[in-house]
């Protein structure tokens, strides 16, 4: 199945996914299709204005550029999604969106699909650590 | 080359990263970003004091702490951030505070929307590597020799002709063909002054089709340089004040520009664009509604006021709809001209002035100083009287005269 990980660029949830047997939907991924398509010369990130513009799906004109280009490259793979593990208060190095805005949204977004999803806090210590993988195990071992 | 470190959110998601890297790379510079380990951040955060919620507002955080320690080495600044994000405009701006209180690096500010081209960024990245490279250029106080200034603005083009620090010759005339307009003008400066192109020693080009005139009058040309530097060294030789502090209020026929200087040197500057309701666009657009020219508005304004005829839109538009309904209600000519000036002062007020720390004295300058119900406007609006110099319209020239003689 297609699970979508938030944060989108975790590399540990990406492996956790796939190590589990299902499709992790990441933003390395969605940014890969987009260096890989030689139309588009817009580095570092390659969204381009076109994208900025069909974020206007996610979110109106009055919400800045930024938020919804990443929705433009966030909410597709959302929509796409079977399911989804959310980590919550994750820091600089598991992963992060960048933008707390962009962030609310993309949660939201999820919520609203009514997929399955998980949602976790980051943990702090071995013991936390330990439970959370025992929590992903279980919930992507349970998917259909 | 010049480095100019870059403190963001969202340009790369926000399909501008490239355009900013293309202006700076067209004024010779090269984007550099301070280099921040993840554990450094939330100690940056804590000791700045803010505590942003978005990671990325974090490590612009991160990052200008590093410069402020001096731990990475750059030039100048540019803090960018989404329009309308509100936490990313208290960040920007706190974050420019504490540079220019913690570094002596040139600082400029801009939030961006994803149509944001280079050559919105030009004219700002262009100033940022004058201020870097040309320091000592930037410190000369004295005109010398018999030379010229162009200023090709877009509404109108002045010349100025100075021979050992006196203005002997200007003219201007509203532009139209950009080299048409500069000759027309250089020529009556040139006849007034009584000397020939030929005597000429050096011409400093500046504004928008200096380098179109730079080209063309190739001959005789040893500075093309953007209008922020050029004005602001024009600004505080009009006005003598080329020691200690000031800002300068450059609103012009297209844009506006607030810069502050110390010793005659411009350390930071923020210019709006694109919104005519800011510029003397405005004030001419007023001025065509009311059949007078231009001239007139300011003595009109002067004598209204604005609370009569209150204005409820800062678009240009929608403003003169506004001045058009309260024409319909009786109000009288002079409180609409009033309100006009005030809608445009008030407006530089809210989107320039915000942006800079405003030090005094205020010298105000441009074409549109010399619409005194403008320069009232601004007095109020800012609680303090600018300093309108003498040949306030032509600093742009005047600067191009003093600076291109530093090439003597």
């Amino acid at each position: 199945m297609k699970v979508f990980i938030d944060p989108p660029n975790s590399m540990i949830l990406f492996d956790l996914v796939e190590r589990f047997g299902h499709e992790p939907l990441s933003t390395m991924a969605a940014l890969q299709e987009r260096v890989d398509n030689l139309e588009v010369d817009m580095p570092p990130m390659n969204v381009t204005l076109d994208d900025v513009v069909r974020g206007l799906k996610y979110a109106g004109i009055e919400v800045p550029s930024g938020v919804r280009g990443r929705l433009a490259v966030w909410g597709p793979l959302i929509e796409e999604a079977d399911a989804a593990i959310i980590v919550d208060d994750a820091p600089f190095g598991f992963g992060c969106v960048g933008c707390e805005r962009s962030e609310l949204m993309v949660k939201y977004l999820i919520r609203r699909r009514g997929i399955p999803a998980l949602r976790l806090q980051y943990p702090e210590t071995e013991e936390d650590g330990i439970e959370f993988v025992a929590k992903v195990k279980g919930f992507l071992e349970g998917l259909q | 080359m010049i480095k100019i470190a870059q403190l963001s959110c969202g340009t790369e998601y926000s399909s501008v990263q490239y355009e900013i890297e293309k202006a700076a790379r067209s004024v010779g510079a090269k984007i550099v970003y301070p280099d921040v380990s993840a554990a450094d951040i939330n100690k940056a955060v804590e000791r700045f004091g803010f505590r942003p919620h978005s990671s990325q507002l974090k490590l612009m955080i991160a990052r200008a702490i590093q410069l402020a320690d001096g731990n990475f080495d750059a030039d100048a600044v540019f803090i960018t951030t989404c329009f309308r994000c509100a936490e990313a405009a208290l960040v920007r701006n706190e974050l420019r505070r504490f540079i220019q209180e913690n570094t002596n690096l040139p600082v400029v500010t801009y939030s961006f929307t994803e149509r944001m081209k280079a050559s919105q960024l030009l004219t700002r990245m262009e100033a940022l590597v004058t201020i870097v490279t040309r320091k000592e250029l930037l410190a000369r106080e004295r005109q010398a020799g018999l030379t010229a200034g162009l200023d090709s603005g877009s509404s109108t083009t002045k010349a100025v002709v100075m021979l050992d620090n006196r203005i002997i010759g200007k003219s201007w005339t509203p532009s139209h063909d950009v080299v048409e307009s500069a000759t027309q003008v250089l020529n009556e400066a040139l006849a007034e002054a009584g000397y020939e192109y030929k005597d000429l020693e050096a011409i400093g080009t500046t504004g928008y089709g200096r380098f179109t005139l730079g080209n063309h009058f190739s001959d005789k040309v040893k500075l093309v340089q953007e209008e922020l530097t050029v004005n602001s060294k024009g600004a505080v030789w009009l006005a003598d004040r080329q020691k200690g502090e000031a800002t300068i209020i450059d609103i012009g026929g297209m844009d506006n520009k607030a810069i502050t200087i110390r010793d005659g040197i411009p350390d930071n500057f923020t210019m709006g664009g694109v919104c005519a309701g800011a510029s003397g666009r405005f004030l001419e657009m007023t001025s065509r509604r009311l059949k007078i020219d231009v001239t007139q508005l300011g003595a009109l304004a002067e004598k209204g006021d604005w609370r009569n005829a209150k204005m409820n839109s800062y678009c240009s538009v929608f403003g003169i709809q506004d001045l058009v309904t309260t024409l319909g209600e009786g109000k009288s000519f002079e409180d609409v001209a009033a309100a006009a000036c005030h809608s445009v002062a008030e407006q530089v007020y809210e989107q320039q002035l915000q942006e800079i720390d405003v030090r005094h004295p205020v010298i105000e300058v441009g074409g549109t100083s010399l619409i005194s119900g403008l320069v009232k406007a601004v007095g109020e609006v800012l609680g303090e009287k600018p300093i309108v110099p003498e040949n306030s319209q032509f600093i742009g020239a005047v600067g191009g005269a003093l600076l291109s003689s530093g090439f003597l």
